[in-house]
C-alpha cells in the first residue's frame, strides 16, 4: 500500500476522533458497526475498510431483516424497492427503475406454443436472457428449444443442444419454460413460502426470502427453475434497467429464479420478451379470462395439448398444431 | 471425584468438559486430527461462502449432491438408535440397558451432522432464520422439508435431553426417575421412525422424479437404517470394549448381529423388488435406474459405484448371516464395516444423484463432487465424531464412577 493511501486513512481516522461525540452519535456508531459486521457476514467475506460506505451497510442491514414480500404493506414494498435501487447505484453505479406493481384485475395469464410454426431460431432465448438479466457467465436460460424427430411429442426425446442452421428438413421444434402450473408442485415444496402463485397466475420467487435449499427445483417436473450457483454476471451496458421486485431484478447469489412471464412487462400490458421476439409468430400470450383474447381463440379453435398432463399440475402453457 | 453436595448443573458441565480435555497422548493426537479436519472443512466452506455453490460439482440438473446424500444416509444412522432404545426401555433387556446411552450418543452425533449438512447445502445460509416459526414463515404442513426440520430438531432434543437427565441424576448420585422420562422414551421411539419416514417422503412425494416416487422408499429407508446404524454401533462398542475399562457383554454383540442380519436381508429383498420393477418391463420411468445401473449416452460414472455397493452389501450380509468365523470378531467386525460403507454408497450418492439424472427434459450429465464438497464433508464427519466421543466419554465416566454412589 502506498504511503499516500496510509496517510489519507490516518487523516480520516483523526477527523473521526475529533468529531464531537454525543450519545446519539455513539448509538449511531454502534449501529453502523453492527451493520458492518452483518454486512461482512451477508457478503460472506470481510469487506475492505473503505470498500463499503456506511450508507450501503445501513441499507444492507435493513434489507437483511425485511419481511417476505407477501407480508409487506405497500409502504414497505416501496421502501425495499427504493433501498434496492440505491444499492444498485452504490454497488454497480447502475440506475435502475424497480417496481412492485400488483397484478391487474380480472387477468389470468396463459401461454400457447405453435409447434407447426416454430423453426428453432432461438430469438426468444436471446430476448429472454437480455430482458431478464440472466447470468451470462453460466449461460442461464429459462427457455429451452428442442429439435424433435417426427413422430415424437415429448421434448425429452429431442435434441436440446443443437448448433447448426435451422430449420432442418423433417424436424420440428418445441420450446419449454416454466409452465406456471395452477397446481404447482414447486410452491407446495418450498419450506419458507418464498415461492407462490400470484392472483394473475404467475408463479414467482421472492429472491430475498428464498434460502436456496433447491427443493422446488427437485419438485419441478418441467425443469422450469434455475439456481444462482454463483454471483450472476451481466455486462453493465446490457443490464435491463426497468425491473420488477418479483421479476428481472438482478438475483443475489444462492437463490432460485425462474420465468415470470416477464412480470415487469406483462403487468404493464405489454407482451413477454419471448413473444415479442419470435419471428415466426409461434408464441401466443394473453389473458385467459378475456373471451376475445388470442389465447382463448387458440384454445377454442386449435387442437391443443399440455406436457406431462398425467401429473395433474395443470400448466397454463399449451402446445398446438396448425 | 467431587463430593456429593458440591455437585450441581454447573459442575456437571465443567466436569464433562474437563474429562474430555484430559487424556493420553493417543487421545490428544486423535483430537488434534479431528480439529485439523474440522479446520480444513471451515476453510473449504469459507471458499463456498464467498463464491457460492458454484464451487461444488452441482448444477441445475444435479441440484443436490454429496451433502444431501450424506444427510439422507445419516438420518438413518440417527434413527437406528431406536434399535437399542426399544429393547432397553420397552422390553427391559438388561444387556441393552448398559449400551443404550451409547446408541443415543451416536444418534445425537448423527443428527448434528445431518443439520450441518443441510446448512452447508443452503444457498443462503444466513437466511436460514426464515424457516423459524414466528420470526420467519414455516410452510407447514404443506412442505415436507418443513416437516423434516421439525422432526429432526425434535429428535435431537429428545435424544439429547433423555440421556442428559439420566446421566445428571446418576451424577448427582441418585437413580433416574423412570416415571419422568419413560413417556419421552416412548415418544422418541415413535419419533425415530418418523424422522426416517419423513426424510423418505421428502423424495417419495415428488412425482417429478419417478426414481424416487416409489412407495417402497420409506420402508426401505428404515430397513437399510436398521442395518447400517447397528453395524456402526457394533463397531463403536467394539472400540469401547477394547480401549476402555467399560466392558461390553458378548450377548450384546450377538443380539446386534441378529438385528443387522434381519434388517440387511429385508433391505436386499426390497432392493431386488425395486430392481425387478425397473427392469422387467422398463418404461420411461425407468431411465434413472438405467442410468444408475448401466449408464446412458456414454455417461456411466455411477455404474461401478452401484455394482460395488451391491456386491459388498451382499457379501457382508452373507458373512453376518452365516457367521463363518463362529463369532470371531475379526470376521464379524470387518463385515459390519463393509456393510456400513456399502449402504452409505447406495443410499447416499446411489439414491440422490440418479434421481436427478436424466433431467425432466431428458438431459444426461455426470456428477462428481469437488474438493470443496469432499473437504466440507470430511470436516462435518470430524465434527460428528467429536460430538459422539465427547458424549460417550462423559457418559461412561458417569456410569462407571458415579452411579450407585
Amino acid at each position: 500500500m502506498s504511503s499516500k493511501k496510509i496517510k489519507n486513512k490516518e487523516i480520516r481516522a483523526a477527523s473521526l476522533l475529533e468529531k464531537k461525540s454525543t450519545r446519539r452519535n455513539f448509538l449511531k456508531g454502534l449501529s453502523i458497526a453492527a451493520a458492518a459486521g452483518s454486512a461482512a457476514l451477508t457478503t460472506g467475506c470481510i469487506p475492505a475498510a473503505d470498500a463499503a460506505s456506511t450508507e450501503e451497510l445501513k441499507l444492507r442491514w435493513q434489507e437483511f431483516f425485511k419481511k417476505n414480500y407477501r407480508l409487506m404493506t405497500q409502504e414497505e414494498k416501496d421502501a425495499t424497492v427504493a433501498r434496492l435501487e440505491r444499492l444498485s447505484k452504490l454497488n454497480a453505479n447502475l440506475d435502475v427503475q424497480m417496481g412492485s406493481y400488483p397484478p391487474l384485475d380480472g387477468v389470468l395469464y396463459g401461454y400457447a406454443f405453435n409447434i407447426t410454426r416454430c423453426e428453432g431460431f432461438m430469438e426468444c432465448v436471446t430476448a429472454c436472457v437480455k430482458e431478464n438479466n440472466l447470468d451470462r457467465k453460466t449461460n442461464t436460460q429459462y427457455i429451452r428449444i428442442f429439435e424433435m424427430e417426427p413422430g415424437q411429442l415429448d421434448p425429452s426425446t429431442g435434441d436440446g443442444q443443437y448448433y447448426h442452421e435451422v430449420p432442418v428438413d423433417n424436424k420440428f421444434y418445441m420450446g419449454t419454460q416454466c409452465f406456471h402450473c395452477e397446481k404447482a408442485p414447486c410452491t407446495k415444496a418450498c419450506p419458507t413460502k418464498a415461492t407462490w402463485k400470484e392472483p394473475d397466475g404467475i408463479v414467482v420467487v421472492d429472491y430475498d426470502w428464498c434460502i436456496g435449499c433447491r427443493y422446488c427445483q427437485a419438485a419441478c417436473p418441467y425443469y422450469g427453475r434455475r439456481f444462482n450457483w454463483g454471483k450472476p454476471e451481466i455486462p453493465k451496458e446490457e443490464v435491463t434497467r426497468r425491473q420488477h421486485y418479483l421479476g428481472n431484478r438482478i438475483r443475489p447469489m444462492g437463490k432460485m429464479e425462474k420465468c415470470t412471464f416477464c412480470i415487469q412487462r406483462t403487468r404493464k400490458g405489454r407482451l413477454p420478451a419471448c413473444v415479442e421476439a419470435c419471428p415466426t409468430g409461434a408464441r401466443v400470450f394473453g389473458n385467459l379470462l378475456d373471451p376475445e383474447s388470442e389465447i382463448r381463440y387458440v384454445l377454442k379453435h386449435k387442437k391443443v395439448f399440455r406436457m406431462k398432463e398425467e401429473l395433474g399440475t395443470d400448466p397454463k402453457f399449451w402446445y398446438f398444431i396448425d | 471425584m467431587r463430593a456429593l453436595h458440591e455437585r450441581n448443573l454447573r459442575t456437571f458441565l465443567t466436569d464433562v468438559i474437563r474429562w474430555n480435555l484430559r487424556g493420553s497422548l493417543g487421545v490428544q493426537l486423535f483430537r488434534l486430527v479431528l480439529v485439523g479436519f474440522m479446520g480444513f472443512g471451515v476453510y473449504a466452506y469459507s471458499y463456498q461462502a464467498r463464491y457460492g455453490l458454484s464451487v461444488t460439482g452441482m448444477n441445475d440438473i444435479v441440484s443436490w449432491g454429496f451433502y444431501i446424500s450424506n444427510f439422507t444416509f445419516l438420518v438413518g444412522v440417527a434413527a437406528a438408535a431406536v434399535m437399542l432404545i426399544l429393547p432397553a426401555y420397552v422390553f427391559h433387556d438388561p444387556d441393552f440397558h448398559r449400551v443404550v446411552i451409547i446408541g443415543e450418543g451416536v444418534a445425537v452425533g448423527a443428527l448434528v451432522m445431518c443439520l450441518t449438512f443441510i446448512l452447508v447445502d443452503l444457498g443462503g445460509p444466513l437466511q436460514a432464520w426464515h424457516l423459524i416459526p414466528v420470526i420467519g414463515i414455516f410452510n407447514f404442513p404443506s412442505s415436507i422439508l418443513a416437516w423434516d426440520v421439525l422432526v429432526l430438531n425434535g429428535y435431537l432434543l429428545l435424544n439429547g435431553l433423555i440421556p442428559a437427565y439420566i446421566l445428571y441424576s446418576h451424577y448427582k448420585g441418585r437413580p433416574a426417575d423412570e416415571r419422568k422420562y419413560r413417556p419421552f422414551v416412548f415418544l422418541s421411539i415413535f419419533w425415530a421412525f418418523s424422522i426416517h419416514m419423513v426424510t423418505a417422503f421428502l423424495y417419495q412425494g415428488l412425482p417429478a422424479r419417478p426414481f424416487w416416487n416409489n412407495p417402497l422408499m420409506g420402508p426401505r429407508f428404515l430397513a437399510s437404517a436398521f442395518a447400517a446404524g447397528p453395524a456402526l454401533i457394533t463397531l463403536i462398542l467394539a472400540i469401547i470394549h477394547t480401549s476402555t475399562t467399560y466392558k461390553i457383554d458378548r450377548s450384546v454383540f450377538n443380539k446386534l448381529r441378529l438385528i443387522i442380519v434381519i434388517s440387511a436381508i429385508i433391505n436386499l429383498i426390497m432392493l431386488f423388488s425395486e430392481v425387478f420393477k425397473e427392469f422387467y418391463f422398463p418404461t420411461h420411468h425407468s431411465i434413472s435406474a438405467v442410468y444408475l445401473w448401466f449408464g446412458m449416452d456414454g455417461h456411466n460414472s455411477l455404474v461401478p459405484w452401484i455394482w460395488t455397493s451391491v456386491c459388498v452389501n451382499l457379501l457382508a450380509t452373507l458373512v453376518l448371516a452365516f457367521n463363518p468365523g463362529k463369532n470371531n470378531p475379526k470376521v464379524l467386525l470387518p463385515a459390519c464395516l463393509f456393510l456400513f460403507v456399502a449402504i452409505w454408497m447406495e443410499k447416499g450418492i446411489g439414491l440422490i444423484v440418479p434421481g436427478l439424472i436424466p433431467s425432466p427434459l431428458g438431459e444426461v450429465v455426470d456428477y462428481l463432487p469437488t474438493w470443496v464438497e469432499f473437504s466440507v464433508t470430511l470436516g462435518i464427519f470430524a465434527l460428528g465424531i467429536t460430538v459422539v466421543t465427547w458424549l460417550i466419554r462423559a457418559a461412561l465416566i458417569i456410569e462407571q464412577n458415579y452411579s450407585g454412589v
